[in-house]
């Protein structure tokens, strides 16, 4: 099984999920950016951020035969803080990278006026570096939210295909495909979706612009639950076609439209060549780092 | 070594990609600034993957990704010289992805060969930066025939050490058997000793190293 996990913050997971999402199926991933849960003071401590999601991160996840892609931006919640606002100036640097598949995190929190700049300057970014956009929904007064979020996106005019609209659940999905754009949907251990949910929901609306994601980050979350949903729809009748559609050519077709997705190998991009041989090529231990 | 980047570029590049090089580098030779435009999508737009088969022995091109040599191409078409040149390389260096940082630690030692120019011996601060990486493709990077020229003995032999941590190959690092010291000799021996003693192999390539330096 091939999986494709489109929503996921490695930075804040171990080697060991790592390990367990190889076993599991999945061999992409985009790591969107996010807040860290210990608020950010400064621009520069985004520069590290963002560099170790176009470096280091990506590196990791070759080490486990996984392509590591991401999507860049000031997220909703950060764009409140005045001394974090430096980053959309930032943000042209990076989006211009090989790696950087999206624009995203993006969207709203507690839907502020300064949530509301960051979110149209940012749309405005996607359309000029020719990126798909990530849209985060706010997971307080999410309906409200993402009607809200759905206009500011039409009137950006970026083309509703190129923006995914995630962290859906059963009262915001349909406005969300109505609208055209593509419907995230985060299963999670207790919160925002749960396998069996999903599945319920893949039947009502078919599998057409959906792409199902663990979010895991630094919270509870579980990195492996993209498999979960995928046994899960086996379980309830669809078929390996069916899931291959969901868990790997959607998520291929939404971040392919950056033409910047790199999915030659298992491990792309990865393998000084010396004397021909690569020094990266097939399974690494698990532990081994340069402490040794 | 520009020469045969070049040459091998031109030779094997689709005709398209080379034509969109050659507008690249007349670019930056006239406008400098404008490789910071060109540099990060050098991968994407001109190639990447290897330039050279790995059965093509003794092709002076050998071990060079087709990304790092129309990278490399780029930073030899730019005006500048001295610092001048060293500040622009450290400026693409540190706001780089991966394949950035590469291509320029890899264009070092072509540029610092040039025969028009002084020595290039300010960019080792770029060389000491990725030796801290623990991204072994920059470590990799790090130890070739420019660092073995430039870097001091200290932070060379502890280069080396970190390669024989990493399991990068000891193949790898350019100038080992000229610089090879009796200090650095004293540091593999006490790293096959602790190695030894924890019950783990000691890596082959080392061995043989070893074995061909006795320790004085």
């Amino acid at each position: 099984m091939r999986l494709f996990d489109p929503h996921i913050h490695m930075t804040s997971r171990t080697t060991d999920d790592y390990a367990a999402m190889r076993a599991a199926g999945v061999r992409a991933l985009v790591e969107p950016s996010f807040w860290l849960g210990q608020p950010r003071t400064s621009v520069g401590s985004f520069v590290d951020y963002f560099d170790a999601l176009i470096g280091w991160e990506p590196f990791r996840a070759a080490q486990f035969g996984i392509s590591h892609h991401c999507a860049v931006a000031l997220n909703p919640k950060e764009a409140n803080d005045p001394r974090c606002r430096e980053v959309l100036d930032l943000l042209p640097r990076y989006l211009v990278k090989d790696r950087v598949v999206a624009v995203g995190e993006i969207g709203y929190d507690s839907m502020t006026p300064e949530e509301d700049t960051a979110f149209a300057a940012q749309l405005a970014l996607a359309v000029r570096h020719d990126l798909p956009v990530l849209v985060h929904t706010p997971h307080r007064d999410k309906a409200s939210g993402t009607r809200r979020t759905l206009d500011v996106v039409r009137e950006s005019g970026i083309a509703p295909e190129r923006v995914v609209v995630d962290h859906l659940n059963e009262l915001t999905v349909a406005a969300v495909l109505d609208a055209g754009c593509w419907a995230g949907f985060s299963v999670y251990p207790q919160t925002k979706m749960d396998e069996h949910r999903m599945v319920t929901l893949l039947r009502e609306y078919g599998l057409e612009r959906i792409l199902v994601n663990s979010a895991a980050d630094w919270g509870r979350s579980d990195p492996l639950k993209t498999r979960a949903t995928a046994d899960t729809m086996l379980a309830s009748g669809f078929t390996t076609a069916d899931v291959e559609r969901v868990m790997w050519h959607n998520p291929v077709a939404f971040y392919g439209q950056s033409g910047r997705l790199d999915l030659t190998g298992p491990a792309p991009d990865i393998g000084e060549s010396h004397e021909g041989n690569s020094i990266e090529r097939g399974p690494r231990p698990a532990a081994r780092t340069a402490a040794g | 070594m520009i020469d045969a980047l070049h040459d091998t570029l031109a030779a094997r590049l689709p005709a398209p990609q080379w034509e969109r090089l050659g507008q690249w580098r007349r670019r930056v030779s006239e406008s400098p600034h404008d490789v910071r435009e060109f540099f990060p999508r050098a991968g994407r737009e001109i190639g990447r993957g290897d330039l050279v088969g790995p059965a093509e022995t003794g092709h002076p091109c050998r071990g060079w990704r087709t990304d790092d040599a129309a990278r490399t191409l780029l930073l030899a078409a730019l005006p500048q010289r001295g610092d001048d040149l060293v500040a622009e390389l450290r400026w693409l260096y540190e706001t780089g992805d991966a394949a950035e940082r590469h291509a320029v630690l890899r264009s070092l030692d072509p540029l610092d060969l040039r025969a028009d120019t002084d020595t290039l011996d300010g960019a080792l601060p770029l060389v000491h930066d990725a030796l801290r990486a623990n991204d072994l493709r920059m470590v990799t990077a790090a130890v070739g025939d420019y660092t073995a020229r430039h870097l001091p003995a200290p932070a060379w032999r502890h280069a080396v050490l970190k390669c024989v941590f990493t399991g990068i190959p000891l193949s790898a690092v350019s100038g080992l058997d000229e610089r090879a010291d009796p200090e650095l000799l004293r540091m593999l021996n006490d790293f096959a000793a602790e190695r030894t003693a924890a019950g783990r192999a000691v890596p082959p390539d080392v061995a043989t190293f070893l074995r061909a330096h006795p320790a004085p």
